[in-house]
């Protein structure tokens, strides 16, 4: 009972009365927006790796390009994300904001694991499909877009919820580059404060419910795509 | 209106197509028979190039489709295709899947698009079904829907592979008849079938495959009652 008396009294002291919710608050902020300009970026560059990928197959004029897909997919996943991050931070982009450091960072690091998972989700989509698309004299790209893509979405759109997922806590090392996201915010709290039992544990709680929450609308999401397929079937 | 040309199709190093010569006029039924893996979906998926000849050409309307240089998405309108499975678009209502191409390609507006597709389906007496997806309708239903969405392109030619293989034996009816019909309104048609009593009654050609290679070919009566190869004989030993 006592110790539990005492965290909330130091926590209402710090977060509260000290007023330093507002780094929290600003830091969630900061997660928030490394996150879904990430996942934007990540998506992006994922789709266009995946149809590049996807039209090389038999167009030798893309061979080159389909190459330069493998090797940055291949260097992007063989080099740990804070080494990325601290790459791009002292040496690629030197003069921009870490903010901008970060998005850009995580977006390249995501969109090399992107590019699987809309690859594997084209994939799924019975080949029949393209050959019906093409038979009619559509073109390969018209065909993607009309006929493939729709129905990949399917299988897409809960992968991407989970690379979100795991964007989100990732992005718990952009303090490296001097990013105030939710991590490093409370770290700076803790320093000032040397309460490391009530702000780490904050710190893991906001992680985990943002994980909760996420998790919870994909699975709505989920429910929503295979209920839209079932309809089409009964 | 298709002319081949000593055509010749490798999957790596199996020959499945060995040197296919053949003249497909206006209003020609041609059915193409023949043993299993003989290479007759081969062919066929070589007419509009889903396949890539490794060898010969394909003369349509006067253009040879294996140049390099032909655009295909162009030709291939003017050459419908029903496949086995049907391949209609499962996210895409009845009527979405007949239009699309049309509105797409053919510039159609909606409303004229769906006038055609709605006039089509109704001839195939599918027209309450139009606000359908693909999945509700049995798979005699949607072979002819199938059948509707080459047409709603308004092809010259139309490409069949075994387009009542995948059906129950009480369904296969309703498709023949639609084929029927569409060869008595004077449509070019490509059929590869195991039907031999549609092959008899609407081709007015017939091509036996095997090996990659005409092995004879002749009027219905010719192939069917006067069998001239032991191949042919065999073969029809087996099926008829
Ligand atoms: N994409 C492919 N890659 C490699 N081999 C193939 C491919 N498509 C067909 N083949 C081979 O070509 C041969 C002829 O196949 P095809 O499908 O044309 O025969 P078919 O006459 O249509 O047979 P069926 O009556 O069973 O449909 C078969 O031996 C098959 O294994
Ligand atoms: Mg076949």
């Amino acid at each position: 009972m006592q110790f539990f008396t005492s965290f909330y009294l130091k926590f209402v002291d710090i977060f509260i009365t000290r007023g330093m919710y507002k780094m929290v608050l600003s830091g969630l902020k900061n997660t928030a927006v490394i996150t879904l300009g990430a996942l934007a970026i990540g998506v992006a560059i994922g789709m266009v790796i995946a149809i590049v990928k996807y039209f090389a197959d038999d167009s030798k004029a893309l061979k080159p390009l389909a190459w330069l897909c493998d090797v940055y997919t291949t260097v992007v996943r063989g080099i740990p994300m804070v080494v990325l991050l601290m790459i791009f931070y002292y040496i690629i982009l030197v003069s921009a904001e870490g903010i901008t450091v970060g998005i850009i960072a995580f977006g390249i690091n995501s969109g090399a694991y992107m590019a699987e998972l809309i690859r594997s989700g084209i994939n799924a989509v019975d080949r029949g499909q393209m050959e019906a698309g093409r038979s009619l004299g559509m073109s390969k790209l018209q065909t993607m877009r009309k006929i493939i893509l729709p129905q990949a979405v399917r299988y897409i759109l809960p992968a991407i919820g989970n690379e979100m997922i795991a964007l989100v806590k990732e992005t718990s090392v952009a303090g490296y580059v001097a990013v105030a996201e939710v991590t490093r915010s409370i770290f700076l709290i803790r320093n000032n404060t040397y309460e490391s039992v009530v702000t780490l544990t904050l710190l893991a709680a906001i992680y985990l419910v943002i994980v909760i929450i996420l998790t919870r609308l994909l699975k709505l999401l989920e429910r929503r795509l295979s209920n839209n397929a079932k309809r089409r079937k009964s | 209106m298709l002319n081949v040309v000593n055509l010749e199709k490798h999957f790596g190093g199996e020959n499945v197509l060995n040197g296919i010569s053949t003249e497909i006029n206006k209003g020609d039924v041609v059915c193409v028979i023949g043993p299993s893996g003989s290479g007759k979906s081969t062919f066929l998926r070589c007419l509009n190039m889903l396949e890539k000849p490794t060898g010969g050409k394909i003369i349509f309307e006067g253009d040879d489709l294996t140049d390099k240089h032909i655009d295909l998405n162009a030709h291939r309108q003017k050459m419908g295709m029903v496949f086995q499975q049907f391949n209609l678009f499962p996210h895409m209502t009845i009527l979405e899947n007949l239009t699309t191409a049309p509105m797409l390609l053919k510039k159609r507006s909606k409303q004229q698009a769906q006038e055609k597709a709605l006039e089509l389906l109704g001839r195939v007496g599918l027209a309450d079904r139009a606000n359908d997806y693909p999945a509700q309708l049995s798979g005699g239903q949607q072979q002819r829907v199938a059948i509707v969405r080459a047409l709603c392109m308004e092809p010259d030619v139309m490409l069949f592979d075994e387009p009542t293989s995948a059906l129950d034996p009480e369904m296969v009816g309703e498709v023949l008849d639609v084929m029927k019909e569409l060869a008595k309104e004077g449509m070019t048609m490509v059929v590869v079938t195991h039907e031999m009593g549609f092959a008899r009654e609407v081709a007015n050609r017939i091509l036996f495959l095997a090996d990659g290679v005409i092995a004879e070919e002749g009027t219905p009566d010719e192939v069917f009652d006067h069998p001239q190869s032991e191949r042919l004989q065999s073969f029809l030993a087996k099926v008829l």
